[in-house]
């Protein structure tokens, strides 16, 4: 199993792949800014802050699809002994975490005019907030722990523990009375964004997937980087 | 297959994922009631003793039920099951409106009669531009 994680093999993707998907990014994102903030209609009842909506949805999105893979990650990392998992989990967690904040501050930017209330503590905002300190617990415990073997348990458990949080995170509003409203996109039942809206939320998605992919890999490289100083040819 | 070591950490692992999952059920659980961040109209009529605290009551603002007056405003909060009449005094969110959720925040006096300190509008999971909400009517 390790030959396939040879490092060398990885490194020369890890290091040649980020300016290719820069170039895609730039061009996924020009075009979802382009639809986001110019050619889609204003909503009929919040009018032109709906456009919060493209940046707030994806963020959360992307920040509770990092945090799973990271539990999956970390999951298989404790249990076999994985380094490569570990350190895939750690240049992860970055993007994730930006991207949580940048829910919860675009959540708070659109709650005042909505709602009348910057901040709420209802079941939703409160888990996502709880998710963000999972991620602030993740990436701390990577710088405060020297041991090797011991940050690779100690990151593992805190991801593991800390996915109990994301079904939470996604049934909030179905289990009980949130101000935060229920789920519009929705892959069983019908989803209640008009195709005009739905469209600029899939491109931006895309474009914020792209962007945590730049990031990760970026980060992914410079770890890399670091275990070939020490002179170590395998993970 | 695997060593007696994986399967150890597998179990090791399963344990405190069972235990924790396990606590926060129980503690979810038990604080059901502040779990939620308002309560409908018919929870409120279930109520044995009407409390000091302040609470907060959700639902629909019942159509024509707002009377707005130059410093303080009525309206009538409705689940389709059980009602309340809500006075407030101030300035109400731009999305307030009649036929649309609401969240009121303040004290009950009693079972019928709810004084709002603090006025959320809640918005709906549907999104559409206003062309397709003027064709398919007010549904």
């Amino acid at each position: 199993m390790y030959k396939y994680f040879s490092i060398n093999k990885i490194f020369s993707i890890t290091s040649k792949a980020p300016k290719y998907i820069l170039f895609i990014f730039i061009i996924v994102l020009s075009i979802g800014l382009t639809e986001a903030l110019y050619l889609s209609p204003e909503d009929y009842k919040q009018s032109h802050s709906v456009r919060i909506m493209y940046v707030h949805v994806p963020s959360a999105w992307i920040s509770l699809g990092i945090f799973s893979i990271i539990a999956f990650l970390s999951f298989g990392s404790f249990i076999f002994k994985n380094r490569n998992f570990s350190i895939i989990s750690k240049s992860l967690a970055p993007s994730g975490f930006a991207f949580n904040i940048v829910a919860l501050v675009t959540g708070s930017i659109w709650g005042k005019p909505t709602w009348g209330t910057w901040w709420a503590w209802d079941a939703r905002i409160t888990s996502m907030l709880i998710l963000a300190l999972f991620y602030g617990m993740y990436i701390l415990a990577w710088r405060v722990y020297e041991d090797k073997e011991q940050v690779i348990k100690i990151t593992s458990i805190i991801a593991i523990v800390g996915a109990i949080n994301i079904p939470i995170i996604k049934f909030s509003v179905d289990w009980w009375n949130t101000l935060h409203q229920t789920a519009s996109v929705n892959v069983l039942s019908n989803t209640s964004i008009h195709t005009s809206m739905l469209i600029p939320l899939g491109i931006m998605t895309a474009a914020f997937a792209l962007f945590a992919l730049l990031i990760f890999l970026m980060k992914y490289n410079t770890e890399l980087i670091k275990i070939k100083n020490k002179g170590l040819d395998r993970l | 297959m695997y060593g007696k070591k994986v399967k150890l950490r597998f179990l090791f692992l399963s344990l405190i994922l069972v235990s924790v999952i396990l606590s926060v059920f129980l503690i979810l659980q038990s604080l059901k009631e502040n779990v939620v961040y308002f309560q409908s109209p018919s929870e409120i009529q279930k109520i044995n003793e009407i409390s000091k605290k302040k609470i907060r009551v959700g639902g629909m603002v019942k159509e024509n039920s707002i009377i707005m007056d130059s410093d303080k405003i009525n309206f009538i909060i409705t689940d389709f099951k059980s009602e309340i009449n809500v006075i407030y005094y101030g300035a109400v969110p731009n999305l307030f409106e009649e036929g649309k959720g609401v969240v009121a925040e303040g004290f009950l006096k009693d079972k019928n009669y709810f004084s709002a300190t603090k006025i959320l509008a809640k918005h709906d999971e549907n999104y559409m531009p206003p062309e397709v909400k003027e064709a398919i009517g007010d549904k």
